[in-house]
C-alpha cells in the first residue's frame, strides 16, 4: 500500500520488534518464551515490512532463497548439537554429561546447549513464517497475470 | 452402501473412545500414575541439573529435547509438503 503515514510508521517501528523478538528468543532459559514464540515475533516484524511497502523490497532485505537456507539450517542446528555430544563421548543430546560449561544460574550465559537449541529453533521458525508468506504472496501476483 | 459402511466404521471408533474416556481416573487427583516421582524430580533438581530457571524451557530443550527435535521435523515436512503443493498448482 502506498499510504505516508502507515510506511512511515512501520518504518519506525521494525528494528523494535526486532529487538523484542531477540529478547525473547536469547533470554528462553530466564523468562517465559523461548524459541517458538521469539521466533513467530521476529518473522512478523519482517511480515509488517514487506506488508508496508511492496514485495520487491522486502525480497531485497531478506531473499526467498536466503529465508529458505535459513528454514533448513535451523533444524540442522539442533541436530547438529545432538551429533556434536555424541563426538564429546556422551549420549544424543546431553547437557551436563557432555562436559558443556553450566555456569552460574541467572547469567545470560548459562546452561550449556539450552541456549544454542533455543537459537536454533528461533531461527527457524521465524524463517518458515516469512518463506510461508513470500510463497501465497508471490502466487497470488502470478494468479492475477 | 458405502456411506452405510463408514457410518458403522466411525460409530465402531466412537464407541471405542468413549468407553476408553470413561475408564480414566478424575483429572488432578493426588492418587493418579501421573502424579508420581518424575515431576517432583523436574522441579526440584532442574536448577542444578541444568542451570536455567526456567523449568519449562529446560524440561523441552534438556530433559526432554529428542520430543523437541520432533516436533521441528514436523515443522518442516508440513511446510515442505505445504509448499510444494502451492508452487506445483501456480506453475
Amino acid at each position: 500500500m502506498e499510504d505516508i503515514i502507515v510506511r512511515y510508521i512501520s518504518r519506525m517501528l521494525v528494528p523494535f520488534v526486532q529487538l523484542y523478538g531477540l529478547y525473547v528468543i536469547l533470554h528462553g532459559h530466564l523468562s517465559p518464551g523461548g524459541g517458538f514464540s521469539g521466533g513467530a515475533v521476529v518473522a512478523s516484524s519482517m511480515i509488517l515490512y514487506a506488508l508496508a511497502f511492496n514485495l520487491a523490497e522486502g525480497t531485497k532485505k531478506l531473499s526467498h532463497d536466503a529465508s529458505s537456507v535459513l528454514e533448513s539450517g535451523g533444524a540442522l542446528i539442533f541436530a547438529g548439537m545432538g551429533l556434536f555430544a555424541i563426538l564429546l563421548g556422551t549420549n544424543f543430546l546431553g547437557n551436563r554429561v557432555a562436559g558443556f560449561p553450566l555456569g552460574t544460574p541467572g547469567n545470560l550465559f548459562s546452561s550449556g546447549a539450552i541456549m544454542v537449541i533455543t537459537a536454533g529453533v528461533g531461527i527457524k521458525v521465524a524463517s518458515t513464517m516469512i518463506t510461508l508468506f513470500y510463497t501465497l504472496i508471490e502466487g497470488e501476483g502470478h494468479g492475477h497475470d | 452402501m458405502r456411506k452405510l459402511l463408514v457410518f458403522i466404521f466411525l460409530a465402531v471408533i466412537m464407541v471405542a473412545l468413549v468407553a476408553t474416556v470413561l475408564e480414566m481416573p478424575t483429572f488432578g487427583e493426588p492418587g493418579n500414575p501421573t502424579n508420581n516421582e518424575v515431576s517432583e524430580r523436574y522441579i526440584e533438581k532442574s536448577i542444578e541439573e541444568t542451570g536455567a530457571l526456567n523449568v519449562i524451557a529446560s524440561i523441552i530443550t534438556d530433559y526432554r529435547a529428542f520430543d523437541t527435535l520432533g516436533e521441528a521435523t514436523v515443522l518442516f515436512v508440513a511446510i515442505a509438503a505445504a509448499l510444494s503443493t502451492i508452487k506445483a498448482h501456480s506453475h
